[in-house]
């Protein structure tokens, strides 16, 4: 008989010992498959809302020109206004909305990169729901992640959510063009990003000024 | 709220494997350094299987502790959060435990 429930049937015990997110993980790796083999890089945006995701994209995307295809998946848990923002630069843009989902996943990437169908050489961004948190646990099958901050948000960011910078290739400080008038310390918000992810590397920007904007350009050239 | 979702995959992978067989137990390991709650995973499963047939099935989150190893002075500790930095000082760390996500065995029948 079953101890833990008295039923008076036998209970059979299956040992699973496999990864929670592991369809999540396949379909992320298949994801992943795919734009490497047409050449694509794939870079994964994230932040809290408001840091300026879509604005730094906007520029990006116009700085680009001709001499780059580019292509954005953009998440939001409603309406297509940020993807209408980028259409309105001339790029290729797709809108996924969660609904109540806090993040984007594997799944909702490889339905959004069939309907996009980005070709060979194109540099694709995935802009993910605005979350510091969430979006962090969720592989989609990108070459990298670019966690982005803005400096109206506080120096002790990363040490208060430590998730998502300890996942990140890159962080941009953004709005840097602000710092003259909040109380916001560069240097120890890069220390405290890099208390939990030592060999991250880190640049200051302004995507409404330009400021530093070069070194983010020559930061994605240098990903394959 | 990624627990829901979470969550979510863990029934959806217990009810796979039982192919229709009643489900009495599943053993979750969370460990305490992946941003999951196990309060708020308990009350999303609640959430999810109420109804289904898989209503009155009980979950257990294990949690194993943060562990990690400094590479400077060759000793393993105990990592209470994600600050990768050894009580010696120095920050050569590696986390050796503490992060995992995994489903590791159910009861059915």
């Amino acid at each position: 008989m079953c101890a833990t429930c008295g039923c008076g049937h036998p209970h059979e015990l299956l040992v699973l010992e496999e990864k929670v997110l592991a369809k999540n993980d396949d379909l992320a790796a298949h994801n992943r498959a795919w734009l490497t083999e047409r050449n694509i890089v794939a870079l994964n945006l994230m932040s809290s809302p408001g840091s300026g995701k879509t604005t730094l994209l906007e520029r990006t995307v116009t700085h680009m020109g001709d001499a780059r295809k580019v292509a954005v998946i953009e998440g939001d848990q409603e309406t297509s206004v940020d993807a209408d923002r980028i259409r309105r630069t001339g790029c290729a843009v797709v809108q996924i909305n969660t609904g109540a989902g806090c993040h984007l996943d594997a799944s909702m990437v490889h339905g959004a990169l069939h309907e996009l169908d980005p070709g060979p050489g194109t540099l694709l961004f995935v802009e993910n729901v605005g979350n510091l948190v969430c979006p962090a646990l969720f592989d989609l099958g990108e070459a990298a992640k670019v966690v982005v901050i803005s400096v109206t948000e506080g120096t002790d960011k990363p040490l208060k959510y430590p998730h998502m910078f300890a996942v990140a290739d890159l962080i941009l400080v953004n709005k840097i063009d602000l710092s003259p008038y909040v109380d916001f310390d560069l240097d120890r918000c890069v220390a405290y990003a890099r208390s939990v992810n030592p060999n991250v590397s880190a640049l200051a920007v302004s995507a409404t000024t330009g400021a530093g904007l070069d070194a983010w350009y020559e930061w994605i050239g240098e990903r394959r | 709220m990624h627990e829901l979702s979470i969550t979510q995959s863990i029934v959806d992978t217990a009810r796979e494997r039982a192919a229709g067989r009643p489900v009495h137990r599943i053993h979750v390991r969370a460990g305490k350094l992946t941003a999951v709650i196990p309060e708020s995973m308990q009350f999303c499963f609640e959430l999810i299987v109420e109804g289904t047939e898989m209503a009155g099935a009980r979950l257990e989150i294990e949690q194993p502790e943060g562990r990690a190893h400094c590479s400077k002075c060759n000793t393993d500790f105990a990592l209470p959060d994600l600050v990768l930095l050894c009580p010696c000082g120095s920050a050569e760390v590696s986390v050796t435990g503490g992060r995992e996500l995994q489903i590791v065995s159910m009861e059915v029948g």
